[in-house]
This record gives C-alpha cells, sequence and structure tokens, in this order.
C-alpha cells in the first residue's frame, strides 16, 4: 500500500527522519518496499507561458518556442507539438536538477542556443503522462513566473511503499498505519474530521434497504446523498489519490476511494436514479442468474468452483426488482454506474463474510481493492464512520450535497470480538521474558483492545481486529501484538538444549554414503526437471497412466516423471554438443507411478478437515546414471555397479540378463540386478535405447551405459550389510590356484555356475570368472566360461590329492547345469 | 485423337506396389525412393503431363493421380515402418551381449573424478549444522494432499492467505485436494501426527526436501526449489528460543561475524510469527546493492507453533509449546556461492557442475 507522510501526519504527528520512520515500520512488520521522493527536483521548475513558435530551418522534429516565465523572452528548443500560443507550461532553467537527477544545460541545436528545457508530466514525475508537454491551464490558473510546486499546491512529499501481512486488515489503511506508530511512539492518534447526517427527512422516505441472508451480509447500511454534482476533486484531493497510486476519477468515485484507503472502508454509490425502487438488498445469488461486471464480462452466478468445498455461493446486491446490481463487495454493475449526469447517490458500506468474498473473488477470477479489503475482514463497525468522512470530503467539491436524516442500517450477522484471558505466565512462556502489566495495557490500549486487570488481564479485541480468535489461539495473537509493538529486537535470546541427541536416519546416513560412492566412481551429480511432458514419457512406454499436474505453466511440463533417464540422456545430449561429452552424469531423485497402477501407492489424509482417506502416487528414490565417457557402455555400467556393491557391502546382488528389461533401455544390452535369495529387483544396468537416444539427442549414435537402481531396496541391503559386522580372518596355510573352463549353454547365467563351483567342496574360497569364449569351435548355443578357482583350507596345506579331488567335485557339480569341462 | 496420359496408371500403380514389395531391406528401399515417391516417379512425370490437357479434363486426371499417389505413399510408408522394425530387431541381435558373462577384470572403465551437486551439497551442511545443534533430520513425500500441504497448518480452503503459495495441483481426487508440495511444512505435521500416535514427543527435527511453485523461474527463483524447515516441539519452548537457535545457526552456518534478526510477518502456522534476516553476506553489513544498502537481507520465516496447528494434529498446548523456521537451501547456496543466476542450477551444464567438489 502506498502511503503519503503527508496524509499519515493527518493522523499522527511525526518529525522522525525518513530514515527512522522506514526502520520503525519495518520493525512493527510493516515492511517498507520503497520510498518515493515526490516533488523532489522541482524546485527550479517555474509557470512559463508560450509567446512564439517559430520553425526551425531543416529541422521537422524540434520547434523554437519564446516563452516568458516572468524575465523577459526566453528561447527554447522543444521537440513537442501539443501545445499553443498563450498555453501555460513547465519550464525547467538552465541549472535546474530534475527529478532522477538530470541537470539542464545551455544547449545549442541546429544552430540555436536552448535556454533550458519544457517539461512533460512523466519528466517531472507528477504522472505517467508523456504524450506531450504538462498543459498547466487544464489544471489550474496559471500566474507567470510562479515556482510550480507552488502554482499546484504542492509541497514536497515521501510516499512508503508498505507492504501489508494478510492477518493485518486493520492496517490496510493511513489510519490504520498511524496507530500503529501512534501506539509504539507513545503519540495520539488524531481523529478524522466527520460530516453527520441532515436534518430533515429520514432516509427511510426515499430508499429501503434489507438483508435476505444474514450469514453473507453482516451489515448493510445505505445512506442517501442528495443534490451531488459530479465535478473533479479538488487539486489536493486527486493528488493525494494519485500519489497512493489511484487514478481520480470524480469527486464522487474519489471520495469513496479516498475514504477506503484512510479508513479501510470500501463504500459503493449506486446512481439512485438507476436502481430500482431505490432500494438496495444482499443475497445469494440464484442459479441461473448472471451479472455483466464494469469490467465488461458476463458472468454466470452461484456456479460451484474448483475449490475444495466451494459450493458456489455468490453474495449479490440487488435492485427492487430483484436486479442484480453487483457482485457483493468484489466489483458493481455497468447499469448503475456514478455518471456526469448523477444527482441523487446511494451510499452502500457494508459488512461482508471474509470467505464469501474469497471464495467468490478467486472463483470469478476477480480481485479488487474492495475484495481486497473484504476477504480480510473490515471493522463492521466502521460502515458510517466511513461514510461521515465519505461526505465530509465530497463536500470540498459539492458543499451543497445533503445526507439524508437516520441513514438505512440492516444488521446481519457479524462476529462477536473475543475476550480473552491473559496471564502474566502465558507471556513469559510464549516470549520468555516477564513484562509490566504498563507495557500490557499501553500496547494493547494503544491497538484498541478493551484491557482490564493488572496481570492477569482481560482482554477484548476491538471490532477492527477480526484476525484475533478466542480461547489459545486468540491469547497466541494478542501475544504477538505485544511482542510486535514492544520490538521483536528487545526480546531475549536463549539457545535451547535438550537431551536427546541430533542424528540423521540409517536411511540418510546411506544416501550420504552412496552419494559419495557414486561421486568417487565419476558421477557428476545433476538436477534434472521432476515435471516432463507426454512425449518425453511416450518414449518409455507409450500411453502408460501418468500422474499429471492440472495447471502447468507449460504443457511440456505437465506430467510427473516416471524415469529420471530423459533428464539425464537430455543433459548429456546438450553437454555433448558443447564438446562435453566424455562424462558421467547422475541423479538421486524421486520417481512417480500413478496410484492406480502402483504397487504401493501411498494412502493418506485428504480432504476437507483430512476427512477421507486419499491414494496418492508411490514415490520411489532411486540412482539413475548415465555413462558416456569414451569407452562407456553396459559393460562400464555392469564395472560401476560392481564397484559400487562392494564399496557399500552388498555381495548377494546378481547381474541378470534380460530382454526387454526395462523402459528406455537397450532390449539385448542389459540386466536386472537381482538380490539372490529373494529375486527383489535392486535395479537395472545396461545401455540407452538407440531410439531413445536417436529422439533426445542431436548426436551421431554411440553407445550410452546406464545404471538405475532402486534405492528403497538398496537401503535395506546396505543397513543388512552394515549389520553383519562379522569378519573372517583368513587361513595361514598356502592357497592353490586352479583355472577351469566349462563349455555351457548360453541360457546358464555365469553367476549361477559359479554359485554351484563355490558350493561344491569346502575348501573352495572364492570363484571368480576371468574369460569369456565363444567359437565356432563350440557347439551352437553354448560358451565357455572360464574361472579362476582359489582354494584353501584354515586347518591344512592342501595336498595335490586333496586339490585334484575338490577339483573332481566342481567338475561333477557343474554336470547339474549341464557343463562340461572344456578340454 | 490423343490418348489420356493416365490411360495406363493402373498398370504403373501395380508396378510400383511391386516394386515397394520387392524391396528387401531398408537400404534397398531407400535407394528406391525417388523412383517411387519421389520427384523421378513415374507419377511425377504424369503430374507434369496434365498441363497439356484442357482444364475439365485436367481437374478430374489430377484427382485420380492424387489418390494413386496416396496409395502409393501408404504402401511405402508401410513397407519403410515394418523394414525399419526389422533393421532394427536384427540390430539389436547383433548388439546382443549377455551382462552376466561381463569380466569386471577385463572392463576399461576410465578412471574419472566426478562432483556433488551443489544443492545436495549445501543441504548436507546445513544439516550437519543442525545436527551438531540437536536436530533429527527428517524426509517426506513430494506430492502431499490439500490437509498436509495447506489446511492442518491452518490455511483452510479458499482462505486468502493460500495466495501466498502459487500451488501446482495433481489430478488425482476431487479438483484442487492434492498438490505437489510448496513447502516442506506438510513433513511437519506426518512428524506431529507421528509423535502423537506414538507418544513420542518431544520432536527436534528439520526437514530439507524439494519443493514446488507456479512461479516463472528467473534468475532468483525456480519452480522447482529445495527448502529446510526445522520444528520444535517441546515442554517450555518460548520465542527465546526461537531467536536462539536462529542466532546459533546462523553464525555456525554463515561465520562469526553474520548475525540475525527477526521483524515481525505473517504465517498462518505461526503465532507469533517472523521473517529472518542476516546480516548481508556481499557487504558484511555496511550496505551494498545486494542488500538495497540495508546491510540485511531475508532468509526466511519463522515463529512460535499456532495453537490452530497444535488443535489439527492432536498435541495439548498446555504441556507443549514449539517453534518451526524455514528457508531456501538453493538461495543459500546461491548467496554462499554468489550464483548470478539461479537457472544454473538446473542447466546440468558440466562447466557449471565441475567447478563444485
Ligand atoms: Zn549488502
Amino acid at each position: 500500500m502506498k502511503i503519503p507522510l503527508s496524509w499519515l501526519r493527518d493522523y499522527v504527528d511525526l518529525d522522525e527522519s525518513i530514515e527512522e520512520l522506514t526502520s520503525i515500520l519495518d520493525d512493527l512488520g510493516l515492511v517498507v518496499e520503497g520510498v518515493e521522493m515526490v516533488g523532489e527536483g522541482l524546485e527550479d521548475v517555474i509557470v512559463a507561458r508560450v509567446d512564439e513558435i517559430r520553425a526551425i530551418d531543416g529541422a521537422d522534429r524540434v520547434r523554437l518556442v519564446i516563452v516568458d516565465a516572468g524575465e523577459g523572452p526566453l528561447e527554447i528548443v522543444c521537440g513537442a507539438m501539443n501545445f499553443a500560443v498563450g498555453n501555460h507550461v513547465p519550464l525547467a532553467p538552465v541549472g535546474a536538477v530534475l527529478p532522477g537527477g538530470f541537470e539542464i544545460a545551455l544547449r545549442k541545436m541546429r544552430g540555436v542556443t536552448s535556454n533550458g528545457m519544457l517539461c512533460s508530466a512523466r519528466e517531472l514525475r507528477l504522472s505517467e503522462d508523456h504524450e506531450g508537454l504538462y498543459i498547466l491551464d487544464d489544471v489550474i490558473e496559471p500566474v507567470v513566473g510562479r515556482p510550480l510546486l507552488e502554482a499546484l499546491g504542492m509541497t514536497r512529499d515521501v510516499v512508503f511503499d508498505i507492504s501489508i501481512e494478510g492477518n493485518r486488515p486493520d492496517a490496510w489503511s493511513i489510519r490504520g498505519v498511524a496507530r500503529d506508530l501512534a501506539t509504539r511512539l507513545g503519540r495520539e492518534v488524531h481523529s478524522a474530521v466527520l460530516a453527520t447526517p441532515d436534518e430533515g427527512a429520514t432516509s427511510a422516505t426515499y430508499a429501503s434497504a434489507g438483508i435476505e441472508d444474514p450469514d453473507l451480509c453482516g451489515r448493510l447500511t445505505v445512506s442517501v446523498l442528495r443534490d451531488v454534482v459530479v465535478r473533479p476533486s479538488p487539486a489536493h484531493l486527486a493528488r493525494r489519490l494519485t500519489m497512493a497510486g489511484m487514478r481520480p476519477i470524480s469527486n464522487v468515485v474519489d471520495a469513496s476511494n479516498l475514504v477506503m484507503l484512510e479508513l479501510g472502508q470500501p463504500t459503493h454509490p449506486y446512481d439512485a436514479a438507476h436502481v430500482a425502487q431505490r432500494t438496495l438488498r444482499a443475497r445469494r445469488a440464484r442459479n441461473g442468474e448472471t451479472l455483466t461486471t464494469l469490467d465488461d464480462v458476463e458472468r454466470a452466478l452461484a456456479q460451484p468452483g474448483r475449490g475444495l468445498g466451494d459450493t458456489g455461493e455468490d453474495c449479490v446486491i440487488v435492485d427492487g426488482e430483484d436486479r442484480v446490481l453487483g457482485l457483493a463487495g468484489i466489483m458493481g454493475g455497468a447499469a448503475s454506474e456514478i455518471s456526469a449526469s448523477t444527482t441523487d447517490v446511494l451510499l452502500e458500506a457494508a459488512y461482508f463474510d471474509p470467505m464469501s468474498i474469497a471464495r467468490s473473488s478467486k472463483r470469478h477470477a476477480l480481485r479488487s481493492e474492495a475484495s481486497n479489503r473484504f476477504e480480510r475482514g473490515v471493522d463492521p463497525e466502521l460502515a458510517l464512520v466511513a461514510v461521515g468522512r465519505f461526505v465530509a470530503l465530497l463536500r470540498e467539491s459539492n458543499p451543497e450535497v445533503r445526507w439524508m436524516a437516520e441513514p438505512l442500517d440492516v444488521a446481519g450477522n457479524v462476529p462477536v470480538p473475543p475476550t480473552v484471558r491473559l496471564r502474566e505466565s502465558d507471556l513469559q512462556r510464549a516470549l520468555g521474558v516477564d513484562l509490566t502489566s504498563e507495557d500490557v495495557h499501553r500496547t494493547l490500549e494503544g491497538l484498541m483492545f478493551r484491557v482490564s486487570g493488572e496481570g492477569p488481564w482481560t482482554v477484548t479485541a476491538p471490532s477492527a481486529r477480526l484476525d484475533v480468535r478466542s480461547g489459545a489461539a486468540g491469547r497466541a495473537d494478542i501475544i504477538e501484538e505485544i511482542a510486535r509493538l514492544y520490538g521483536y529486537s528487545r526480546l531475549p535470546r536463549r539457545t535451547p538444549t535438550w537431551p536427546e541427541p541430533g542424528a540423521l536416519s540409517d536411511r540418510q546416513r546411506i544416501r550420504r554414503r552412496l552419494r559419495d560412492t557414486v561421486v568417487d566412481l565419476g558421477v557428476h551429480e545433476s538436477w534434472t526437471p521432476t515435471l516432463g511432458s507426454d512425449a518425453d514419457f511416450d518414449l518409455l512406454s507409450p500411453g502408460s497412466a501418468r500422474v499429471r499436474v492440472t495447471n502447468p505453466l507449460a504443457s511440456e511440463e505437465s506430467v510427473l516423471r516416471s524415469s529420471m533417464l530423459v533428464g539425464l540422456v537430455r543433459a548429456w545430449g546438450k553437454n555433448a554438443e558443447r564438446g562435453l561429452g566424455d562424462v558421467v552424469l547422475g541423479e538421486i531423485g524421486n520417481v512417480f507411478t500413478h496410484p492406480e497402477v502402483a504397487t504401493m501407492p501411498r494412502h493418506t489424509r485428504g480432504g476437507a478437515a483430512g476427512a477421507v482417506s486419499l491414494a496418492l502416487p508411490e514415490e520411489n528414490e532411486r540412482l539413475t546414471v548415465v555413462l558416456g565417457r569414451d569407452n562407456d557402455d553396459a559393460r562400464t555400467g555392469v564395472a560401476m555397479w560392481a564397484a559400487l556393491a562392494t564399496r557399500l557391502g552388498i555381495n548377494d546382488v546378481v547381474v541378470r540378463s534380460s530382454d526387454g528389461a526395462a523402459f528406455g533401455l537397450h532390449p539385448t544390452r542389459t540386466a536386472q540386478l537381482v538380490e539372490r535369495g529373494t529375486n527383489r529387483l535392486v535395479g537395472y544396468v545396461g545401455e540407452v535405447d538407440p531410439r531413445l537416444f536417436g529422439a533426445l539427442t542431436t548426436m551421431a549414435p554411440r553407445r550410452l551405459g546406464v545404471l538405475d537402481v532402486d534405492l528403497d531396496v538398496l537401503f535395506e541391503l546396505t543397513l543388512d550389510a552394515e549389520l553383519d559386522q562379522f569378519v573372517s580372518v583368513p587361513g595361514r596355510y598356502p592357497v592353490a590356484i586352479v583355472d577351469l573352463a566349462f563349455v555351457v549353454s548360453q541360457a546358464v547365467h555365469a553367476i549361477d555356475l559359479a554359485e554351484v563351483l563355490m558350493a561344491a567342496a569346502d575348501v573352495v574360497e572364492d570363484v571368480t570368472l576371468f574369460d569369456v569364449y565363444r567359437g565356432a569351435s563350440l557347439p551352437a548355443g553354448t560358451r565357455s566360461l572360464a574361472y579362476n578357482v582359489r582354494f584353501s583350507s584354515s586347518e591344512k596345506t592342501l595336498s595335490e590329492s586333496d586339490i585334484g579331488a575338490a577339483r573332481e567335485a566342481l567338475i561333477e557339480a557343474a554336470r547339474a547345469l549341464d557343463a562340461e569341462l572344456r578340454s | 485423337m490423343t490418348t489420356s496420359p493416365l490411360a495406363e496408371l493402373s498398370t504403373h500403380v501395380a508396378d510400383l506396389i511391386a516394386r515397394i514389395e520387392q524391396a528387401l531391406t531398408l537400404a534397398d528401399l531407400l535407394v528406391d525412393e525417388p523412383f517411387i515417391v519421389g520427384k523421378r516417379s513415374i507419377l511425377s512425370t504424369l503430374q507434369k503431363s496434365l498441363g497439356a490437357l484442357a482444364p475439365e479434363e485436367r481437374k478430374d486426371a489430377g484427382a485420380r493421380l492424387q489418390d494413386a499417389r496416396r496409395g502409393i505413399e501408404e504402401a511405402f510408408a508401410v513397407r519403410r515402418a515394418l523394414l525399419e522394425e526389422e533393421a532394427r530387431a536384427e540390430q539389436l541381435e547383433a548388439d546382443r551381449l549377455d551382462l552376466g558373462d561381463v569380466v569386471i577384470s577385463q572392463v576399461l572403465a576410465p578412471l574419472s573424478v566426478g562432483h556433488p551437486g551443489i544443492v545436495a551439497a549445501t543441504q548436507r551442511q546445513l544439516e550437519d549444522v543442525f545436527v551438531a545443534m540437536g536436530f533429527n533430520v527428517s524426509d517426506g513425500p513430494e506430492v502431499e494432499s490439500d490437509w498436509y500441504n495447506f489446511e492442518a497448518l491452518n490455511i483452510p480452503p479458499a482462505h486468502p492467505a493460500r495466495g501466498m503459495w502459487d500451488t501446482f495441483y495433481v489430478d488425482l481426487g476431487e479438483p484442487e485436494t492434492v498438490v505437489l508440495r510448496t513447502h516442506t511444512s506438510p513433513t511437519q505435521i506426518h512428524l506431529m501426527e507421528q509423535a502423537v500416535a506414538q507418544d513420542a514427543l518431544p520432536i527436534h527435527s528439520v526437514m530439507p526436501g524439494r519443493c514446488y511453485r507456479r512461479d516463472t523461474p528467473d534468475a532468483r527463483h525456480l519452480a522447482t526449489f529445495h527448502q529446510i524447515e526445522g520444528l520444535v516441539v517441546d515442554r517450555g519452548i518460548s520465542f527465546a528460543d526461537l531467536a536462539g537457535v536462529i542466532e546459533t545457526f546462523t553464525h555456525a552456518y554463515f561465520g562469526a561475524d553474520i548475525s540475525s534478526r527477526l521483524r515481525p510477518a505473517f504465517f498462518p502456522f505461526t503465532e507469533p510469527s517472523a521473517e529472518f534476516e542476516i546480516t548481508c553476506t556481499i557487504c558484511r553489513g555496511d550496505g551494498c546493492r545486494t542488500c538495497s544498502q540495508t546491510g540485511w537481507i531475508e532468509l526466511g520465516g519463522c515463529g512460535m507453533l499456532d495453537p490452530a496447528v497444535f488443535e489439527a494434529v492432536g498435541i495439548d498446548g498446555d504441556e507443549w509449546s514449539g517453534f518451526a523456521f524455514g528457508f531456501g537451501i538453493d538461495r543459500c547456496a546461491q548467496m554462499r556461492h554468489q550464483i548470478a543466476d539461479m537457472r544454473a542450477l538446473i542447466d546440468n551444464d558440466v562447466r557449471f557442475l565441475r567447478q563444485f567438489s
């Protein structure tokens, strides 16, 4: 909210510097987001009269203007075209410094010397108008040679741009901000100059008002203003509006806006001539009703919205024929708008239910200065005070206006200001400080709370503080007000301690081990998008059930990822285009599965009040790595897995080739990582499918290795390995090493044969695959697997015959898999 | 009398179809492409000859030719897809590699050095500070119901305060009931619900994680970002403890010469609430462009847990009290490493990633 200092000073005496005020406002939670110095740089600008306009030879964009600013003719070169001889315009003479620091110097253009500059309103920072010179005859009766500020009735001013927090409806006004300052500084709040209704005929003889739905409209006042003359506002009021960021329109509309800015009460003036039976009533809109709002949009009313629990309730104002005039508290309709011919005004000042306004405003995507205030809660007792101020302001330009006696005032349901009991111990407990009863009284009473007692206190919130709740929550609200006015910076600080030690969970600790390990193995950790496109995920599995965002920023960011492979391959491709493809990229992150197809959808509380059970997507944390270094392919993927597993102490996971194993992976160069005992799937290793590579990169085809691991499983396996803490001491006796090569069917996994060999004799210490041979010399459908077998015993040195027997046992055992010793 | 140039059209079409069917490999088909559907096709030749016809006849012949062309193109496309699929199958078969037969000792993996992600590393540093201060670390899901993301945090449906978070809604359940979490605060609700269910209060925990806001990314904001929040629920916890924890953290993470200050603010889930600011890390408090000459920069929000939140999760506010705070992890990284444009974090440019160890 833009707050001119001069306006603020109407309500509280302030002699602090701008810096001091800014710092006090910040400390009160009224954060100053900007300070604008108005009128600065206009001190040297004077009123000049245009006496003659001449063309300059060879120039069609500028003209020579001869002006008089009180000291005889002065030649100025000027590019504007919107003025005529006799007009009065602002002149910045040589030496003047305009707002923004632009210094006017003697300039020579086209052989003509310019002795200053004639200014537009924007150059003077008086408005946005940059169409031409600021023609003063349109706004004042100009006197040649007068300083411009004096001529415009302006003084230098400061405008604070203050951000008002959502729980401070009371502060969303000049007077509200003044009240905070006055309380902090221990000063008075000046009262507003208010008009009172005129004697004579009562309002009821002329108009009527009613509330049909008291839950939506808590108070409806209708004042009748007669003998209204619609004309421009006086310059100083128009200035105020402009400084506060609103455009002056006419004295009636301006008075409404001024009162809203000053006191926080929105009002709505209707042309009485266009309100049937001069009647205003508030009620629920009915299904099928429509309204064309001032922004020229026809809106269907009472239509249920998308928001949780939004039944489509709209509060409307209707006339005596039950026709909808406006969306209450949000925006009026065009039919009853104030016009130049308006002579009688019905002025509505009301209280509407904040939640109802909030829902309607959101549903109709219609926000106004009024709705912003009503949805946060306008003081229900403010309505007629605001009208008194409205009339006082209107009289400045319309002294003949009459405010008919006994304004109509209909009551609905308004919230009752809560009364809360506050103990000294509550303050001590919440703030860690003892405050005096005097502090409590001074602070709260300054903010219009009623306080009785010297501790404990009984505190009643003012009607303006609709944010203050009852019970324990209200106590917290009041404590915040005390703390805020006392000053957060004056409150004590204490670093608490507790006996429970801080720690990472096992999962977090293991995640760190994993991250460190993959980084050590060459991974550049990446961060690819969570949201992708249908086209992206069609590459992995066309048409599968996807988790979607209903309101994406762009359609290609509308699907929650089911895999990180797409993002990583694309990221690799971009790096490769820059000649930086010799790299391993990896990411640890979540992928999402639609609850309808997930094996373990997450069930959680949802719906209004968390009363229903909701199935949410399964979130699976994974590690995905794309290996793009020069020699990388599926083999280096396997090697990376082997290194990772070894580092984490996992030795029960086998690599099992499987055709078409996983989405986006090469169908014949991919394997599953499977836990041997349980057959649990740990992940995949292999290569990027060439088709995916082609779709996501612009690079020439090449192999990219892939490792993709389900971390839910990996963490469990790692934890099991950590828990298995025993280590064995190697035997002291010599080790015998034997190489055995078997001819074995392609269908038999090398790791399975190794397992059989391991189990074949007690003295087998380890079996390692060291060569694979395929060739024409072998029967079709077979290959030769050569293992390095280590024999040892913890009891003795193995003899030749021990070793021979063991070797025979291994050869015999291999037959179980139809493996024949290769001769 | 001249014969129509299209007199033998059906013969030509049959020839072309046969030619398509005779291509046995993708390569053969592609070599033939110009003669079947391209500029050198008989159909193109016929097309040119139509110019000699009378306008009426030309129109009719043109339509027939167009039909024929469409048929040929379709047959070509079908054949092409089939041969491509065959070629792919053949290529995949030739590629076949039994990964179970990979001999690790024979794999020539280059020795290369990796780099941790800047966000993950920053998160770890922050966690370490808080763990040393006695906090646990809690994870939570990224998709949440309205209850956890908003309502239990004292932000009822349609409440104007919801405007503080630009929310991505997920297409599940009733409209606008499932969201991508806009903050890590839902994890606080999960923690408190669990602690109540298991009779396991107090809670001293921080919750880092990924969050989403529907906001067009710029140099200072990303639509996907990371936040770390803290939650303490214990006996006798006051605003003084909150201010003390913030100050201790600020010194520990940013350095001894950086301190913190609180100023009033509004968050629905805390009361009293505060923004917390720290000494500008660029000018160390002297005033510069980054801090708009104030010497302070805003880091996050905090406050005492609102009684309404305690009520939502079933904690007795007479016995327990607590506070919460939160701030951006990416923003800490941006400040500490002076990253000019936040979008570099999601570009995954190796030249950026490599600078971080
Ligand atoms: Zn600074």
